[in-house]
């Protein structure tokens, strides 16, 4: 079997599951945001049961139009806080503890290897990168696991991808993701599990396969995985608030296909307007002008993202037509930032640091853009009016690309600033 | 039960930005997210669709976001359902939650043109072009799903199970 059907078969209690199955499998953490989770307690309450299945295994974070911009969404947040309240949700996070989900979740040690996790959130496939089962559901699914503890799958089919060779400077999982979305479309791995696997991906920091595994529902994924190492039993240990458990693909495990990339003279990689799937390599962007710049999100609002931006902005200035916002995916990624000097350099820079939220990413507030304006983002999706005005553009890129974007007024590499 | 309105067609690829824009999502009440259903991707729609009209598209509808506030946006705008290539899968999966009726079928989506008058039954999946004279097979809903489909969606299924467990 595969890693996926090993974590799918362990949570339906069977010895081995097919893919194409239907199972009811048990779930050790879901989760909702302020945006999918209003709608969750509200065809929670029409279940008839009085409680939650199991009120630790439950995280609402609002981290979508938080702090709230206006008092709509200040409404809906306040269901959440209400729910937290009447169950007594010890992971319910308030403004000024929360984080943006995808980052927060595993910084916290709520989701560890060989879990199976369920979110109202399409980029609750970042998990994989733990070696966890983890994909997005929408909001009658969460309510329904918040009753039971459990929700039906169809185990998917695996797609293997192989990443051989060692990764250029300023190229990472990002570069790794967008490649491999220009190369199988934004349906190529539509209800399919991607496995990811080679020695690039096990040279991989753990911030990096997070980015990785974020974006595999941008290929249609059902989720996105890599088996557990050496670098995950360091980014778990001490971490992982429950005991966890790696599982590995069989040597003899069945794949639907499998794609074999050689990596090692990968460019850092560009998505174009108005699909993810348009990624093109750096050197093939040609001048593209922008206004704005937003560094940050459930993709790139790491640690390791802002030291990237913080190597190319250092000392550096914002080109006078360009606002650049940086958005640190949780309070601890802020407090660290701060001791390390990176906002510093931001801010000198000229940058706009924020509060961590989803914010901009999907077109929510704090950087919204005008008819004709166009942004690089290190955020996951580009589509039309994504970040604002149906006529905005949206172009996707790593960290390092986006800060040196941002020096430079168009879409540039951070060796164009050096 | 039988489906039949006037076609809106759209491409491939209609992502959930494009059904419902986030900037709306600061509700969830249907009636308001249905007056801007579609908006980005064609600004007529929401004023002028009818009870019963059907949207027709291409491959991997509703990919993006799994925002719920996109089936029920097309419900609530009084779309009887939707006919599209392939669906994405969260979209596939909130659709048959929420009771909204969709139909896999890459011909009737090539085929099927803007403003062609159309009719499905939904039982077996016939899709019939009134206006072309052609018709089409939509493919089978999995059991499962049926099972969903008769209980009136997921959560009216999981209320039942939770019954019949006490």
């Amino acid at each position: 079997m595969t890693i996926t059907e090993k974590i799918l078969a362990a949570h339906a209690g069977k010895k081995q599951v097919e893919p194409g199955e239907l199972i009811n499998a048990r779930v050790d953490l879901v989760l909702g945001n302020d945006i999918t989770a209003p709608v969750a307690i509200r065809e929670f309450e029409k279940i008839g049961v009085k409680d939650v299945f199991d009120r630790d295994r439950i995280a609402l974070v609002p981290d979508h139009f938080t702090p709230n911009k206006d008092i709509k969404s200040a409404e809906q947040s306040k269901i959440l806080r209400d729910f937290a309240k009447e169950h007594d949700l010890p992971h319910y996070y308030e403004v000024g503890r929360l984080g943006i989900e995808h980052c927060l979740l595993p910084e916290q040690g709520l989701v560890g290897p060989g879990d199976l996790v369920i979110g109202a959130d399409s980029h609750t496939c970042t998990y994989g990168a733990l070696g966890a089962f983890s994909t997005g559901v929408g909001s009658t699914d969460l309510a329904a696991a918040m009753a039971l503890g459990e929700t039906w799958l169809k185990v998917p089919e695996s797609l293997k991808f192989e990443f051989e060779g060692e990764l250029g400077p300023w190229v990472g999982g990002k570069d790794l993701i967008l490649h491999t979305i220009g190369e199988i479309g934004v349906d190529g791995a539509l209800y399919r599990a991607m496995e990811f696997t080679g020695s690039a991906i096990e040279g991989l920091s753990m911030d990096g396969r997070l980015s990785m595994c974020n974006m595999a529902i941008e290929a249609g994924g059902k989720s996105g995985i890599i088996a557990p190492d050496g670098i995950t039993r360091g980014y778990v240990e001490g971490r992982c608030r429950r005991p966890y458990k790696f599982y590995a693909s069989d040597a003899e495990a069945k794949y639907e296909k499998v794609y074999s990339y050689d990596v090692s003279r990968l460019e850092p990689q560009v998505a174009f307007p108005h699909l993810p799937e348009n990624s093109r390599p750096l050197s093939g962007v040609g001048n593209v002008e922008i206004d704005q710049v937003v560094i940050g999100s459930c993709t790139n609002g790491r640690m390791e993202d802002l030291r990237e931006a913080a190597k190319v902005l250092k000392g550096k200035k914002v080109h006078k037509n360009v606002r650049l916002i940086i958005l640190p995916g949780t309070p601890e990624i802020s407090l660290q930032a701060m001791q390390e000097g990176l906002f510093q350099i931001f801010v000198e820079a000229g940058g706009a640091v924020s509060t961590p939220t989803c914010g901009p990413c999907l077109g929510g507030h704090m950087g919204i853009l005008a008819a004709g304006e166009r942004c690089v983002a290190t955020t996951n999706r580009n589509f039309v009016g994504r970040m604002g005005h149906p006529e905005s553009e949206v172009y996707l890129s790593n960290p390092a690309v986006a800060a040196a974007s941002a020096i430079l007024g168009r879409i540039a590499g951070p060796g164009e600033v050096e | 039960m039988k489906l039949s309105g006037k076609v809106w067609k759209f491409g491939a690829d209609v992502d959930t930005d494009a059904i419902i824009p986030a900037r709306y999502l600061n509700t969830s009440d249907p009636q308001e997210l249905a007056g801007h259903c579609m908006e980005d991707a064609d600004p007529s729609f929401p004023a002028r669709v009818r009870p019963g009209d059907i949207i027709v598209a291409g491959k991997n509808f509703g990919c993006g976001s799994s925002r719920e506030h996109a089936p029920m946006a097309i419900k609530a705008a009084g779309v009887s359902c939707v006919i599209a290539g392939t669906f994405a899968r969260i979209f596939y999966r909130n659709a048959f939650n929420i009771g909204l009726p969709i139909f896999e079928s890459p011909e009737a989506a090539a085929e099927i043109n803007e403003g062609d008058e159309v009719e499905v039954d939904a039982v077996s999946g016939l899709i019939t072009d009134h206006t072309t004279g052609k018709t089409y097979r939509a493919a089978p809903v999995p059991p499962f799903m049926q099972q969903i489909i008769a209980a009136g969606g997921l959560i009216p299924y999981v209320a039942e199970k939770v019954r019949k467990d006490v």
